[in-house]
């Protein structure tokens, strides 16, 4: 097993006509990933690396069995390709891009919800269950992404992009092995928060532990507590909250003072993770080294 | 995020007709008196500044006088408020507040909803009040779909036990805040005290919207020029920056300035970090170092090595810098040769005199380090480059190592030998953000032509014994060349200069002569 994507997943490439669509594509089938079909408004009726190009996501839904999309296109046209996506019946997106406006993620955050979809991102990397399939551009190549990244039974969920292919590496390297592997998406607003990932993590049989890399800002690493105290999750949990040096108290309204109250803080979130024992790592470099002792324990 | 003053938020509310006191914004001691003038009536002087508690250093005045207005203001105008410089004043008119309110949206994550908030109780210290009184306080979660209904914002005010007509001019306030909210994309919108005057009208006493930066582009009417989260007028430095990333979607670059006025001996470096998470471990590491950072600005999600190139610039145009710390997440999907060629242009061209520790763990690490130090074997300073196995707290240390040891001064103006080469027989193209000149004169000598090999895009080819396009002009400035900048570095990788690529950025000469 494995969360969110493996081999079975028909995936459409949005924008797979472009600089970094086409560059993906590639990673993704050479990984492992099913890529059947793509989508150009425009640029229909023809193939990239052997994958057919569709006008629009309900022809390639009327073509193709494919129920995943990984979106990319420029942000501005963002907001319209994900709807597109989810009128057309795609359960699972992936939103690559960066700097898509905040109303336009709650919008789709809204449509998928009404029709039962799900998306990570926006800016996100993507995710990866390894040796099983990749969405997005995580580990750049196939080729490195199966040097960098080692089968076994840890998960990993990061809201940085290069942070979870270098806890990931790292982890492998110490000869710790993965499941899945999930950026989240560095923005305000994501569709699969931490807490969602952890979920998933926690209904996943070939996932013993999680490592999660939290940031200040938002509340999700609150929410990832709320869930162990409630026994929603139950598996240990490895966090590292980044941000600790950046000014805290940095908000720009009352308004969210009032809606957040005390979280959002790195105090707040270290404190919160630790009271319901998950285990803290202070300094990054040590985040294998805490993970082997914690799966240890669990023999 | 993109601030609003609060004239320009109060403009905006206008505009969807919430009820806001008479008055105009003033730059001048003369334009106060104007002001006030022509309001006839005693005024209100407020200053523009993105801080809460302006009345605690002075920056609210009441005048019964014009004359008083003016002379109230000369005080204000050129006052510092942390690294804020006062040079905007709002006028109006006085109004006599019976009661005040609060009223805020704000983007919620978990909930994933934009959220209204009403408190029956406002002014100075909501949060505290909020915190206080939580009966005082009415939050709802608002349908992006649908709106906020005006009967939605009736129970609202409801619930923190207001009726009558009072609830249905408070409740109109509300519908219209977030229609402005929602037009103006804000990712907070609050009017803070929402009042109640003598002669029963409500109305937004002051305003305080913050843009989303994302949607800054579809809102050009709010003439904001930099869409970046200060807590200070963006600086010029700032600006420039901001001018290469606005309309180059290829990656992300983010610069923004720390400390401006500083001296050799305050142990400054210039950072260029990738990605957030990594950056924010990479300038931890730097402080564990007992450096201080200049800057903070992060190039990633696959930028143009152009982009990563013109950064560089940017961040060594910043005067006493004592060295150059790049690092990210150390993992990189991206490929880090980009990266290594853009930087090892701007260092060349800088001739750079103070050392620089980059640490390029990713994809294509072992070319990517290669390409940076071999063609920056000759510069006055060293320059290092590491891999994914290296941590950045070892990079770190590395410059610390490097810095200490640097004799050499600071340049007091970075870049100022670098001249342009001038070539014999030049052939140029234009490239989407500048130009590209190969010295045919020298070219016709050249034997490997690793120019054309190593072009990416594979747009150029060998005619007649010297590199040439093999796409249309229009095709490589419309984006077909993607500033790789392989052409020029690989010719000086093997030793040559047969290639130029200029890549301008607007303003950045001019103020380099300015810091010298």
């Amino acid at each position: 097993m494995s969360i969110l994507v493996n081999e079975n997943n028909k995936v459409l490439v949005q924008g797979i006509t472009g600089r970094e669509g086409m560059a993906r594509a590639r990673l993704m089938m050479d990984y492992g990933t099913q890529v059947v079909a793509g989508v150009t408004p425009g640029k229909g009726n023809q193939t990239v690396l052997d994958v057919p190009v569709f006008d629009t996501v309900q022809e390639a839904a009327e073509n193709t069995e494919v129920d995943t999309s990984v979106i990319f296109v420029p942000a501005p046209l963002v907001r319209n390709a994900a709807l597109e996506a989810i009128d057309a019946g795609l359960k699972l997106l992936v939103i690559v891009p960066d700097r898509v406006p905040i109303y336009d993620v709650l919008e789709i955050a809204k449509a998928a919800e009404l029709n039962g979809a799900r998306f990570v991102g926006p800016n996100t990397l993507g995710l990866l269950s390894v040796d099983r399939a990749v969405l997005g551009m995580m580990g750049g190549r196939a080729k490195t992404a199966k040097e960098w990244f080692k089968k076994g039974n840890v998960g990993v969920t990061s809201r940085s992009g290069g942070i979870t292919s270098s806890i990931a590496y790292y982890l492998s390297r110490s000869g710790i092995g993965l499941s899945s592997i999930v950026h989240v998406g560095g923005d305000a607003i994501v569709g699969t928060p931490h807490p969602e990932v952890v979920k998933l993590f926690q209904h996943d049989a070939d996932t013993n532990a999680v490592v999660m890399f939290g940031e200040i800002g938002t509340t999700q690493e609150e929410q990832v507590a709320d869930l162990i105290e409630s026994g929603q999750f139950t598996k240990p949990l490895i966090a590292f909250i980044g941000g600790k040096a950046a000014k805290s108290g940095t908000r720009f309204s009352h308004a969210g003072a009032i809606v957040e109250g005390n979280r959002g803080t790195h105090e707040s979130k270290v404190r919160r993770l630790r009271e319901v024992g998950a285990h803290i790592v202070e300094n990054f470099d040590d985040i294998p080294k805490v993970t082997a002792g914690v799966l240890a324990n669990l023999k | 995020m993109a601030r609003l003053h609060e004239y320009k938020g109060k403009e905006i509310l206008a505009g969807f007709k919430v009820p806001t006191p008479a008055g105009q914004t003033a730059s001048s001691p003369d334009e106060v008196l104007a002001a006030a003038k022509a309001l006839n009536k005693p005024v209100v002087v407020k200053a523009q500044v993105w801080t809460t508690k302006r009345a605690a250093f002075g920056g609210i005045q009441f005048a019964d006088s014009p004359e008083e207005a003016k002379a109230k203001s000369e005080k204000l105008f050129g006052l510092k408020v942390k690294d804020f410089e006062i040079d905007t004043l709002l006028v109006e008119e006085q109004i006599t507040i019976e009661r005040e309110f609060y009223c805020g949206i704000i983007i919620d994550d978990s909930a994933q909803c934009p959220v209204i908030i009403f408190s029956s109780m406002g002014g100075t210290g909501i949060e505290e009040i909020a915190e206080a009184h939580p009966d005082k306080v009415a939050k709802a979660e608002i349908d992006i779909q649908t709106g906020l209904r005006d009967y939605q914002a009736r129970n609202l005010v409801r619930k923190t036990g207001i009726h009558g007509k009072l609830q249905m001019q408070l409740a109109g306030v509300l519908v219209k805040l977030w229609q402005a909210a929602r037009k103006y994309e804000a990712r907070s919108a609050e009017i803070n005290p929402l009042v109640l005057t003598g002669d029963g009208k409500v109305m937004a006493a002051d305003c305080r919207i913050t843009v989303d930066d994302y949607a800054v582009f579809r809102h050009p009417d709010l003439g904001i020029d930099i869409a970046r989260e200060l807590n200070r007028p963006p600086s010029k430095l700032d600006k420039i920056a901001y001018d290469v990333e606005k309309d180059d979607y290829r990656g992300t670059f983010y610069f923004i300035q720390m400390e401006q006025d500083f001296s050799k001996d305050d142990g400054f470096v210039g950072f260029h970090g990738a990605g957030g998470g990594g950056s924010m471990m990479s300038m931890d590491a730097a402080h564990t170092q007992g450096f201080k950072l200049a800057n903070f600005t992060d190039t990633s999600g696959n930028p143009a090595a152009s982009k990563v190139y013109r950064a560089a610039k940017i961040i060594l145009s910043q005067p006493n810098i004592l060295g150059y710390f790049g690092s990210g997440s150390g993992v990189a999907s991206q490929e880090q040769f980009h990266s290594a060629r853009g930087l090892a242009k701007a260092f060349i061209e800088e001739n750079l005199s103070i050392p620089a520790v980059i640490r390029l763990g990713g994809n294509g690490e072992d070319k990517a380090v290669d390409i940076l130090t071999t063609s920056t074997k000759g510069l006055p300073a060293p320059v290092e480059g590491y891999r994914k196995d290296d941590t950045a707290q070892f990079c770190a240390e590395r410059l610390r190592d490097l810095v200490d040891k640097n004799v050499l001064e600071p340049e007091p103006e970075p870049g100022r030998r670098f001249v342009k080469p001038s070539f014999d027989k030049p052939y140029s193209f234009a490239t989407l953000t500048g130009s590209i000149t190969f010295d045919h004169g020298a070219c016709a000598d050249c034997d490997h032509k690793v120019c054309v090999e190593s072009c990416i895009p594979e747009i150029l080819k060998v005619e007649n014994g010297v590199p040439v396009l093999a796409i249309s002009e229009e095709d490589a400035k419309a984006g077909k060349c993607i500033e790789c900048l392989a052409c020029e570095m690989e010719c000086i990788y093997h030793g040559k200069r047969g290639a130029y690529i200029d890549l301008p950025i607007a303003g950045l000469d001019e103020y380099r002569r300015e810091v010298a």
